[in-house]
């Protein structure tokens, strides 16, 4: 049938228009949501679009009108055929106390191999600086690590002592700029997940001989319990959360490499980008956390801060966060289709 | 499927539609955009935190750093997602993030690629990025492919008018009903299309180009097919244009 294109555009426009209306309530709101009725007459609208963009195309309507009718058509298909979420509106606390620990505990296995390089490089760490503590400057570039633990320690002591508070005034810049460098350098070891791991594994095994290679150097010089009190309180938050950053690394490489998968690299990214997005979620928060102990007790030591209670605050945040990943969220954990 | 500038997807429904594909080019000029907006960002907190350092003293430079890192890193994800799929760089060049399915787009979708960002931005000015997406047939840098989306360029979002000046013109030619068929049969719709588009756009031409234009549109048709005399007496070359856009498109009469 041959179309009179004018009068079959001013006829369709009503129509056209009304689906243009709803595809932009649905674009000004990511979370609008239309009743049934209201979603029958867009689905309605949709099909009768296409319809006439079928009609339109056959018989070499107007070119701009098949354009803007293409890209109308293009809108619509995607609120059509959105994806749906199980879970509704996002609630934080319903991602915090579910979705960031389901997500970790999905992918064990990449937090196992996460803890494992990083074990391996704090051996490798250890034994550098029991081999040869010369290595110590090539090591740890930080000049506040490079001197011997123990005068490090004494002076610490001493100006704690001396009731002058060196961090008075800038507890809070300090602790702003710890969380956003550590957030940053995981943001980076996440991203690393995109050269198949390598740089995710070569970050964590460099954190690690970093790691092996300052606890060997207090350890040996006797500086244990100082060792602990300093690093426990934001350690014990700050370097799990460095491990779930390479485990979100490692997710991302094992999406792209697919080993012993029959999936296409598009349904692998597409079924792991929840979880790597929960996880760099959750990371974040750790870290924000961390960067606050850090600065407001970590660097407080004996006589203001006794080495016992801080040793105990970070033992008690370390079961407390082993408690969370374990337990938090259990009831979900069957539930595989994440939002 | 992508073309080298597009990627087409097919509904359910039967038909195809097509997302133009944004280049590396555009791309570099959005994200020159932002990168200006958000240095100004962060140059009115610097200003803003100095002016309040002695009042606030340590908590004003907490604020800047924290400020700095969230409208850094949180710029393209808050914009991307509150406005489907644009910041203010991709707006003024007309581009927008779009998932690769033509699906809409998820926030996890925009968390990655923007956080991919540190990867795609290395060594210096997005060369890892852009060299990703040049060798990529949907045009992704790293954090695109992570994510799956695609960026493009926007279309028009107004249903174009029809030609209008010649409302209650008699068509001389539209009588001649089997001229009038034979010419629906040899115009090619390429041809058709142009024809509607000069006369769409024909106001915007020169005076002297116009008449050459119609002249050689109307002599090409008038190889097609020829009319009698007495159909195209005294026409205009744009009226005879006109004519034959009005029998192509308009379909045929019932006598």
């Amino acid at each position: 049938m041959i179309l009179d294109v004018e009068r079959f555009v001013r006829a369709e426009e009503p129509y056209w228009e009304e689906l243009n209306q709803a595809v932009v309530k649905f674009e000004r709101d990511p979370n609008f949501r239309m009743d049934l009725a209201g979603l029958e007459r867009f689905h309605y609208l949709y099909q009768r679009a296409a319809t006439s963009l079928a009609r339109l195309k056959d018989n070499s309507g107007d070119p701009e009108v098949q354009a803007w009718l293409e890209a109308l058509i293009a809108r619509a298909y995607g609120e059509i055929h959105r994806r749906p979420s199980r879970t509704g509106r996002f609630s934080f606390w319903r991602w915090l106390s579910a979705g960031f620990p389901q997500a970790f505990r999905r992918h064990m296995a990449a937090f196992a191999l996460s803890l494992a390089v990083t074990i391996a490089g704090s051996a490798l760490g250890s034994v550098a600086i029991a081999v040869s503590p010369e290595a110590k400057a090539t090591i740890m570039p930080f000049p506040h690590l490079l001197g011997k633990p123990r005068d490090r320690v004494a002076q610490e002591e001493k100006e704690q002592g001396s009731k002058k508070d060196l961090l008075a005034n800038h507890k809070g810049s300090f602790s702003a700029e710890l969380m956003t460098h550590n957030i940053r350098v995981s943001v980076m070891m996440l991203a690393m997940g995109m050269t198949w791991g390598v740089g995710v594994v070569s970050l964590l095994f460099y954190n690690g001989v970093i790691l092996g290679a300052v606890a060997c150097d207090y350890v040996r010089d006797g500086q244990t319990q100082f060792l602990m009190a300093w690093l426990m309180p934001h350690g014990v938050i700050e370097i799990p959360a460095t491990l779930l950053a390479g485990q979100a690394g490692l997710v991302l490489a094992s999406a792209l490499v697919g080993w012993r998968s029959r999936q296409t690299r598009r349904r692998r990214l597409a079924e792991a980008r929840a979880d790597i997005a929960s996880l760099a979620g959750g990371i974040a928060v750790m870290l924000v956390w961390a960067g606050i102990i850090e600065a407001f007790i970590s660097q407080y030591h004996q006589p203001v801060l006794p080495y016992w209670l801080k040793i105990a605050f970070g033992s008690v945040e370390l079961a407390m966060l082993i408690a969370y990943f374990a337990f938090a969220g259990r009831k979900g954990d069957g539930n595989t289709q994440r939002g | 499927m992508a073309t080298l500038s597009a990627v087409e997807i097919q509904t359910p429904e039967g038909v195809t539609f097509s997302l133009p594909l944004a280049g590396p080019v555009s791309r570099f000029l959005a994200l020159t955009i932002d990168g200006t907006v958000t240095t100004a960002a962060v140059i009115a907190i610097t200003t803003a935190a100095s002016a309040l350092g002695p009042v606030l003293g340590d908590w004003a430079a907490a604020s800047v750093v924290l400020l700095y890192f969230l409208v850094v890193t949180g710029y393209g994800i808050l914009l991307e997602w509150f406005w489907n799929g644009r910041t203010l760089g991709k707006r003024a060049v007309g581009l927008r993030v779009a998932d690769a399915s033509g699906l809409r787009l998820t926030f996890s979708q925009v968390l990655i690629r923007n956080l991919l960002r540190a990867v795609d931005s290395l060594p210096l000015f997005y060369l890892v990025g852009g060299m990703v997406c040049v060798l990529n047939s949907r045009l992704q840098r790293l954090g695109d492919m992570a994510a799956g989306t695609i960026v493009v360029r926007t279309r028009l979002l107004k249903l174009p008018a029809m030609p209008r000046g010649q409302e209650g013109r008699q068509n001389s030619m539209k009588s001649y009903v089997a001229l009038s068929a034979r010419l629906r049969q040899k115009v090619q719709p390429e041809m058709a299309r142009v024809a509607l588009d000069v006369l769409r756009r024909r106001d915007e031409l020169e005076p002297g180009a116009r008449l050459k234009l119609f002249g050689e549109m109307a002599g090409w048709f008038r190889g097609l097919v020829e009319f009698p005399e007495e159909a195209t007496l005294y026409l205009t070359d744009e009226q005879y244009v006109w004519n034959v856009v009005e029998i192509v498109f308009g379909g045929a009469r019932r006598e």
